[in-house]
């Protein structure tokens, strides 16, 4: 039974448990049994709290017991990505300068799922600062892909799709601030949702660059992810630019997972050169198959995505520059050189360059010349005038379609220190998906297949307009239902890294 | 830094250059809470017990505007006389210090809430308008205490704590523009327009305003040309500056030493110059070649701030009656010339006044009271007029007593010691001390003819005519009544006991 509580869906566990068929605590336990016997590989956790969550699921077995309403993911684990404040639990953010910080606080993410009955594991490994596209650059060592231990498992949310992946929890939530949910999600094989921006709050999230950063999801089926969008979503008044609007009927609308008559349009500039064959062909597949369902597939043209990265590494590093300017060494986390000799600001300067590792400072560096007096209109303002076009190229193709799409992900999962020394390189991982993060709209990565070259997942991205997110939603969901069907078992199956692939599965791609 | 510089003396600076200056203003908004966080944001709590994950700037925490400290400032922006914007931005100024928890300031670069606005000022007659640049928001930072080492300075002591009490408070930062043609009154003038903007700011009851405290604190910038140039000279931004007193002594003590600087053929360096207390002059701190660039940016962790246009004309409409319009009411209802409200202006009675005339009193007698016994005990002891331990209200019963006949002068003058010794109510004083006129005629004649056979001599003089000869025999009257008589009636009695009954009363 333990080794197949830990292979069910979140919206499975949730009716075991709220049917008093299995425990939450037998939950919980399967889970931290599965995490003790694989995460030594995938190193998707930078600390397990198996006290507290044994805890936590005894209070939901306590509620049933006492005949209380139990929420839709009550008794349902959870990673947590530590940029997440929690009382309880270290938060590094993949920083040796946090190393032990315990906030005193809990983000507001943190709060909902703990009052939804969710039951945190722990925190998910990351790159540090959320800063990367594989986990590579975490202060403690990368996490591994479990379809291939020797590839990433994308990032920076890397360890939360590590998780989800290897079945050490079935449900993560992850920050996207380019496609660090989306882009895990894709080359793990399991579904990752940015919403809307403002959708989920960012309180207690330790920013990375704060326009763009969006918690979400990420889980193994769509409904999960739906269900999981719905607990930690909604308006927070400790965050100002969280929308005061309904969350979006995301749950519906994956279990509606229907596409008929919808406009769905392909976005001409995220396709072509540069992407792997085999990502090309389980897109254009989906894309068929949409069409096959009922929708109206044509190609929409958004001329000025191509400058979306150039922008983003101006943005996205001009308020991390910012942002991080905090950690310095006076209130909290590490502190080097306070001998009694050295003035606060050596103290400053030498934990700064203790305690952030090289990427980290590459941004701020990057950030601190993009903002200075002089550049600011050549490189932060012109940067925003781009960000600008690129929300308006989304603006005209939802006038004229109801999704977009395109892949994920330029390629597959790429091997761990392929791209550790070529930054440009490593960048273009989020290609597909930082546009939606400067314009701020809702987009899902959903698994499409396998690329045949190398037998790795491939991630199809549907785009949605802001607060529209149910959208998006209906359309991955009905890939997923058709691929499944057509399949006939879950893509994870065929994982094979940890030597786990379910027997007969080899080579049915 | 040793400066070897010889100050010219003030008027022969004046002659030789025009002054050119400007005020940066930094207020304290008296709201219940913080800008971007629900901490108190009184004074006197223990050290950082006033604080919260988003003013301690931990990570994680997100800022959301304190919607009164934008009414506040839209109200300040409105009696300044000053455009609201629409829609505007906060913006972050980025810099590395200890007592600012995020290092970096969420403040409005170039973008500020009010604009273009101008305060009225009369100075020596002449009327200046100082033109307002800008009034914007920003956040105060914390507080550091530097223990140990001769100066409380950071250098040479052991260690430093850091108090973010007052990390977050909201301040709103007034700067002019550059104020031209102020010619030798530049010091005055400074000075004048902070204590208008200071009275403005008490007026719209926004802020405690008080300068020792630091919930009011200036900048002021001076730069001197040669009289007759065409282009204005390098300017100097002098800190530290906590009272109206050295406003006045700041821009006087630059302009002596600018003065002298371009004498000797020197070039005015652009820097922050802090001014000392105790010598009246300025220092060099960090010059501009030098200064930080702030790489000030929109602050995307709020919301533009974007004001109703109803929400501006529903806060125009309720300004309360402002510090000129006021004084201009008052002068016209209490009849005064300039110059006596500016007499009134300078003593710092004018609220006073009004109160006493509010409480019941004549403005003569309000005005009289004031500027004469109660100004006397304020030099004497040293004090403002306002810390005198005397209310409005018990001045005011002091003068209806008086008016009512049931006390003299000098009898109230030992009342109003009473009060402010600290005995009471001027009426338990006067019940206390049994204080009353004599008013009992008979009582008075008794001690009248006492007197005439004291002073024969006098009394003869009387009778002769020599009516002026009576103020003897008053005085022996009142020190035989112990000061209770009304001194008026003894002199009548007495004429007419001399058979020098007329006039009954001076006309
Ligand atoms: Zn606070």
């Amino acid at each position: 039974m333990d080794s197949e509580l830990t292979r069910m869906t979140a919206a499975g566990i949730a009716a075991l448990v709220a049917a008093g068929e299995v425990s939450a605590v037998e939950v919980a336990a399967a889970h931290l049994d599965r995490i003790e016997a694989v995460d030594e590989r995938v190193h998707a956790f930078l600390h397990v709290a198996a006290d507290s969550a044994l805890r936590a699921a005894r209070a939901i077995d306590d509620r049933r017991a006492a005949g209380q309403p139990l929420g839709p993911l009550a008794g349902v684990p959870l990673a947590l990505k530590d940029v997440f404040t929690t009382t309880d639990m270290p938060t590094t953010c993949g920083s040796r300068i946090l190393e032990g910080w315990r906030p005193p606080y809990d983000a507001t993410v943190t709060g909902r799922l703990r009052r939804a009955g969710i039951v945190i594991l722990g925190k998910a490994n990351m790159d540090e600062f959320a800063m990367g596209s594989s986990t590579e650059n975490s202060a403690f060592g990368p996490s591994r892909n479990p379809w291939d231990l020797s590839r990433v498992p994308g990032g920076s949310s890397g360890g939360s799709s590590a998780a989800v992946a290897a079945f050490e929890a079935p449900l993560a939530i992850g920050t996207d601030t380019g496609g660090s949910i989306r882009q895990p999600g894709a080359v793990t094989g399991i579904v990752g949702v940015k919403p809307t921006y403002g959708g989920s709050s960012r309180y207690g999230v330790v920013a990375f660059a704060s326009s763009l950063d969006t918690p979400g999801p990420l889980a193994r089926t769509v409904l999960d992810a739906a269900l999981l969008h719905e607990a930690m979503s909604g308006h927070d008044p400790c965050d100002s630019t969280s929308v005061d609007a309904p969350v979006p009927p995301v749950v519906a609308a994956a279990r509606q997972a229907d596409v008929s008559g919808l406009r769905i349009g392909v976005v001409t500039e995220l396709n072509g050169e540069g992407y792997q064959p085999g990502v090309i062909t389980r897109f254009t597949e989906a894309v068929e198959l949409l069409e096959s369902m009922g929708a109206k597939v044509t190609e929409v043209s958004c001329p000025h995505f191509g400058y979306a990265l150039p922008a983003y590494y101006l943005i996205a590093p001009s308020e991390c520059s910012s942002n991080l300017a905090r950690f310095d060494a006076m209130r909290y986390g590490l502190r080097v050189g306070d001998d009694g000799t050295r003035s606060a600001e050596e103290v400053m300067s030498l934990t700064r360059a203790a305690g952030f590792g090289a990427e980290v400072k590459r941004r701020i560096i990057l950030g601190t010349y993009a903002l200075s007096s002089g550049y600011y209109d050549a490189y932060y303002g012109k940067a925003q005038q781009v960000r600008t076009l690129i929300t308006r190229d989304f603006e005209k193709a939802f006038e004229q379609v109801d999704v977009l799409v395109s892949p994920a992900t330029p390629t597959t999962a790429f091997p761990i220190g392929e791209r550790a020394d070529d930054p440009m390189a490593m960048y273009l991982a989020d290609l597909c998906t930082i546009p939606s993060n400067l314009a701020g709209n809702a987009a899902i990565s959903v698994p499409c297949g396998l690329a045949p070259e190398d037998g790795l997942p491939v991630g199809l991205q549907v785009m949605a307009p802001v607060l529209a997110d149910d959208r998006m939603y209906r359309v991955a969901a009905a890939v997923e239902a058709a691929l499944g069907q057509r399949r006939g078992h879950p893509l994870l199956d065929e994982a094979n890294g940890l030597g786990e692939a379910r027997p007969g599965q080899e080579g049915r791609r | 830094m040793t400066e070897t510089i010889t100050a010219v003396p003030y008027d022969e600076a004046i002659a030789r250059y025009e002054p050119l200056i400007g005020l940066e203003t930094h207020v304290e908004l008296g709201t219940i809470t913080k800008m971007f966080c629900g901490c108190p944001a009184a004074f006197g709590a223990e050290p950082n017990a006033a604080v919260c994950p988003v003013c301690l700037g931990l990570p994680g925490s997100l800022p959301v505007t304190n919607r009164s400290a934008i009414e506040y400032t839209i109200r300040i922006g409105l009696a300044l006389n000053c455009s609201i914007a629409s829609w505007c931005r906060f913006a972050r100024k980025n810099y590395f210090y200890p007592d600012m928890p995020k290092d970096y300031q969420i403040s409005q670069y170039d973008e500020p809430l009010c604009t273009d606005g101008w305060l009225d000022i009369v100075v020596d007659g002449i009327d200046f308008r100082v033109g307002i640049e800008r009034v914007h928001m920003e956040e105060d930072t914390g507080k550091s205490l530097h223990v140990g080492g001769a100066t409380g300075r950071i250098h040479g002591a052991d260690y430093s704590l850091v108090d973010y009490n007052r990390s977050g408070i909201p301040l709103v930062e007034v700067v002019t523009k550059p104020v031209p043609g102020t010619g030798t009154l530049a010091p005055v003038v400074a000075r004048a327009y902070v204590t208008e903007l200071r009275e403005v700011l008490r007026a719209l009851g926004v802020s405690d305003v008080r300068m020792e405290e630091g919930s009011l604190r200036c900048d002021v910038n001076t730069s001197l040309a040669p009289r007759g140039a065409s282009q204005w000279g390098t300017r100097t931004e002098t800190k530290n500056v906590n009272s109206l007193r050295s406003v006045e002594r700041a821009v006087r003590s630059e302009i002596e030493r600018q003065a002298a600087v371009l004498d000797a053929g020197g070039r005015v360096i652009q820097e922050t110059r802090h001014f000392h207390e105790e010598s009246g002059l300025t220092t060099s701190g960090r010059s501009k070649e030098e200064a930080q660039d702030y790489r000030y940016f929109p602050e995307p962790d709020l919301v533009p701030v974007a004001p109703a246009a109803e929400w501006v004309e529903q806060l125009r409409a309720t300004l309360p009656e402002l510090p000129s319009a006021r004084r201009a009411r008052l002068q016209a209802e209490w009849g005064l010339s300039d110059l006596d409200m500016t007499a009134l202006g300078n003593a710092g009675a004018l609220d006073l006044v009004a109160d006493t005339v509010t409480a019941g009193a004549t403005p003569a007698d309000a005005r009289k009271w004031w500027l004469g016994e109660l100004s006397r005990h304020a030099n004497e002891s040293g004090t403002e007029l306002a810390a005198l331990a005397v209310t409005p209200a018990q001045v005011a019963r002091i003068a209806a007593i008086v008016a009512s006949g049931a006390l003299n002068d000098t009898l109230a003058r030992q009342v109003l010691e009473g009060v402010l010794a600290g005995q009471g109510s001027p009426d338990e004083i006067v019940a206390a001390r049994g204080l009353a006129v004599v008013s009992d005629d008979a009582t008075l004649l008794a001690a009248i003819d006492a007197a005439i056979a004291a002073h024969q001599d006098v009394a003869a003089k009387i009778r002769n005519g020599k009516a002026a000869a009576a103020g003897a025999l008053v005085g022996a009257v009142m020190k035989a009544t112990r000061g209770q008589a009304d001194a008026a009636r003894v002199r009548e009695l007495i004429l007419e006991r001399l058979g020098q009954a007329y006039p009954l009363r001076d006309p």
